[in-house]
């Protein structure tokens, strides 16, 4: 655990009591031919150690930008940072020179995709790939990190790890691939684990098993994990708080227990309305009207405005609704917050 | 409901295998992917069953040999007393009329160079006893207008349309030949949650005013629970326990749906820890060798000598009330109450 304490001191300005990772502001446009796609416009969130934040929203919300702006690792260009700063114990990563950054991208924030197969290197064995990790970060042996290799695949739960890790990604099932990229991703021993739609590909029991396994290691570890999702029974069960996207912003950010029961934010009432629930049954689901704006266009005022039941003339007018604090460790992007959560 | 007049189509033992065969210039067969193995279902007018299972059980295949897009290696599909195995010619391509299908992916399942006119008109040249060559422009507008699209847009192009109205476009080329049964094959997986609620709603009103039959084919279990009057689980080619929603949902007797049901997360963390987790060990075995007795008992945790020697059939039995394919069929509530 020595090698720890070393890495960290390396960062200059760094502060232990200052909170794990936290997102101010945060504004990501991508300049295309076709405009300015504005797909991050004020994404804000704190993490501590040992805690589950769940980032939910719609396709093209603008969670997975959010995540690879964290990581450092926005296509760039087209992709801009405009604005806002990404704390991690207090140091703004986002004025790091590329070569810290890649080093607290190796060693305290770490992730995990979607797809495992096409984030896995398929010419060389997943031991290897493992392995590589060790000896360049850590500067073991062959011989140590091969056996430290088998290790972490035997944690993440691989039956015979010793035995395949001369087998190469394709041959792994796809639940078997998601451990791999989590063994990956935990080598290094990460405080901060960003897991973007982690089970969307695989089985609901394939999924029981890696959510099991992310918790279990997060525990274990202590480390503050960030679940990108758009499964609202995912996140039901196992996040602590919960930051709803809409078109780039952080709508609402909550605790899990309020968000379900009484939201705050007409958008997350409206998602939580359209799910099936038992007493639906034989019953219209509640829809919520229209389509997300397009990036390139987003509306005046409140985003949310042209598709929102509770709009006013003055969620059509500039400036867009701060973040009201609701509680303590609660906010919303809604000038009418206490109707929302009041009903 | 247990009027045999009221079945608009029947599966009998029906099989899919896919040869797999070796050997670049001379290919043998060495085995068979046996995607759909020994399947029974009924389909009542008016209602919906569902099809769930994971990855790969057969669903798909299933759908495709429901409507004539794969040809059945064993088995027969009977729609309103007729065995479409056996139909031919003419008489063939009026049975399929009346089944029509919609697909999952509303970006691929349509031709980005046809109108939506087009497209959702192409059923009428192939059938064009059913409309008019003069009335088929008005019957496209009706057509969208029936699921919600302006009936001005005939002449845009499937990319100008976002993936639910697509899947509304898919809807509408399912409902050009007046059929009576829709296959719909994860008819909403790849919409968002919003768009997704307006896609149900449709289905269902479609299906009241049309008194359509549907078999609804998803991975989402609170998604089959609302929609579907009946279930099938699937596994590995077989249907593995059938019964009415609550049956299927409050008593599932069958292991697999038991640890189906404990692993899908319910939307409400006050029921958190409510839950049986029943946590599969291992992966699914390969459709071209499944283990012999139950396909199930690799990873069953009630696993017996038995199970590796019969195969246990799809019946009603002691502890059940509804059809299951288990020895050892009991009820187990998997997801309390509040
Ligand atoms: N490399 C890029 N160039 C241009 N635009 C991009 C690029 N990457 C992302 N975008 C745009 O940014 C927006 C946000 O994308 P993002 O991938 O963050 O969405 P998301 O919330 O993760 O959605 P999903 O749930 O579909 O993964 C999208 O409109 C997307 O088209
Ligand atoms: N044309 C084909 N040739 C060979 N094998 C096939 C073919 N089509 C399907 N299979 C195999 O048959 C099995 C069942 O596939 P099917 O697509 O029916 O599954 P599914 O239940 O629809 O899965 P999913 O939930 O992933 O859509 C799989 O093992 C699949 O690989
Ligand atoms: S600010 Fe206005 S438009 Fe926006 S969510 Fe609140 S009520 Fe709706
Ligand atoms: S028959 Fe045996 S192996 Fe199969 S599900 Fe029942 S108990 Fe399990
Ligand atoms: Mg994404
Ligand atoms: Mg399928």
């Amino acid at each position: 655990m020595t090698d720890i304490k070393a890495k960290i001191d390396v960062l200059p300005g760094l502060d232990p009591r200052a909170p794990l990772l936290e997102v101010n502001d945060l504004h990501v446009e991508f300049r295309t031919q076709y405009g300015i796609s504005r797909a991050v416009n004020g994404a804000n969130f704190t993490l501590s150690p040992g805690e589950t934040l769940a980032i939910l929203g719609e396709s093209g919300c603008g969670k997975s930008v959010t995540a690879q702006a964290i990581m450092g690792i926005l296509d760039s260009p087209p992709g801009f940072i405009t604005k806002g700063e990404v704390k991690y114990r207090g140091v703004d990563l986002l004025k790091l020179p590329e070569k810290e950054r890649r080093k607290v991208r190796a060693n305290q924030i770490a992730m995990i995709f979607q797809d495992a197969l096409s984030a896995l290197n398929p010419v060389f064995t997943v031991g290897y790939q493992l392995a590589e990790l060790f000896r360049v970060h850590r500067g073991m042996s062959r011989g140590d990190a091969k056996k430290r290799s088998i290790e972490l695949l035997d944690q993440v739960k691989i039956p015979a790890a010793r035995a395949r890790i001369g087998d190469y990604p394709h041959q792994f099932s796809g639940g078997m691939r998601q451990r791999v990229m989590i063994a990956m991703a935990l080598a290094l021993d990460p405080e901060v684990l960003i897991a973007d739609e982690p089970t969307t590909a695989l089985d609901v029991t394939v999924q029981a098993q890696i959510m099991g396994l992310l918790a279990e290691l997060q525990q274990q570890r202590n480390m503050g994990l960030i679940l990108i999702t758009h499964d609202m029974g995912v996140v039901a069960d196992v996040a602590d708080r919960i930051s709803v996207m809409y078109a780039g912003k952080v709508v609402e950010e909550a605790g899990v227990y309020d968000i379900y029961a009484r939201p705050a934010h007409p958008y997350a009432k409206a998602l939580l309305e359209s799910i099936p629930r038992l007493d639906m049954k034989g019953q219209q689901l509640n829809v919520i009207k229209g389509l997300p704006p397009a990036l390139t266009a987003i509306p005046q005022g409140c985003a949310f405005n042209p598709r929102c039941a509770y709009a006013q003339d003055v969620c059509r007018q500039d400036p867009a609704p701060p973040s009201y604090i609701v509680a303590p460790g609660r906010t919303s992007r809604c000038h009418f917050w206490r109707d929302v959560v009041g009903e | 409901m247990s009027d045999r007049n009221d079945v608009v189509l029947e599966t009998k033992g029906l099989v899919k295998h896919f040869p797999i065969s070796q050997g670049i210039l001379f290919k043998t067969k060495v085995g068979a992917v046996r995607a759909v193995d020994g399947v029974d279902i009924q389909l009542r007018r008016g209602e919906t069953l569902g099809v769930v299972g994971e990855s790969g059980c057969g669903k798909s295949t299933l759908a495709k040999l429901l409507v004539g897009l794969e040809t059945p290696t064993a088995g027969s599909i009977t729609v309103r007393g007729q065995d479409m195995t056996r139909l031919k010619g003419g008489a063939m391509r009026r049975a399929r009329r009346n089944i029509q299908m919609v697909l999952q992916d509303p970006y691929t399942s349509l031709n980005p160079r046809m109108t939506v006119g087009d497209i959702i008109g192409e059923p009428f040249e192939i059938h064009p006893e059913v409309t008019p060559r003069k009335g088929r422009t008005k019957a496209v507008q009706d057509l969208l207008d029936t699921v919600g699209l302006n009936p001005e847009h005939v002449n845009r192009y499937p990319h100008q349309f976002s993936g639910g109205q697509r899947q509304r476009i898919g809807i509408a080329r399912a409902l050009a030949l007046k059929p009576e049964i829709i296959v719909c094959d994860e008819p909403v997986s790849a919409l968002d949650v919003s768009i997704q609620a307006q896609v149900i709603n449709l289905l269902e009103a479609l299906q009241r005013e049309f008194g359509l039959s549907y078999i609804f084919i998803a991975h989402d279990l609170s998604v089959v629970r609302h929609i579907a009057d009946r279930v099938a689980v699937m596994y590995l080619g077989r249907v593995v326990e059938t019964g009415g929603d609550e049956q299927i949902y409050e008593n599932p007797t069958h292991p697999y749906t038991q640890a189906l049901l404990s692993a899908v997360p319910v939307p409400d963390p006050r029921l958190r820890g409510h839950r049986d987790q029943i946590v599969l060990e291992g992966d699914v075995p390969s459709p071209a060798n499944p283990p012999s007795g139950c396909r199930f008992r690799t990873r069953c945790w009630k696993a017996q000598d038995i199970c590796a020697q019969q195969d246990p059939v799809l019946s009603i039995r002691e502890r059940s009330d509804h059809p299951s394919a288990c020895h050892f069929a009991e009820p187990r509530d998997v997801v309390h109450a509040l």
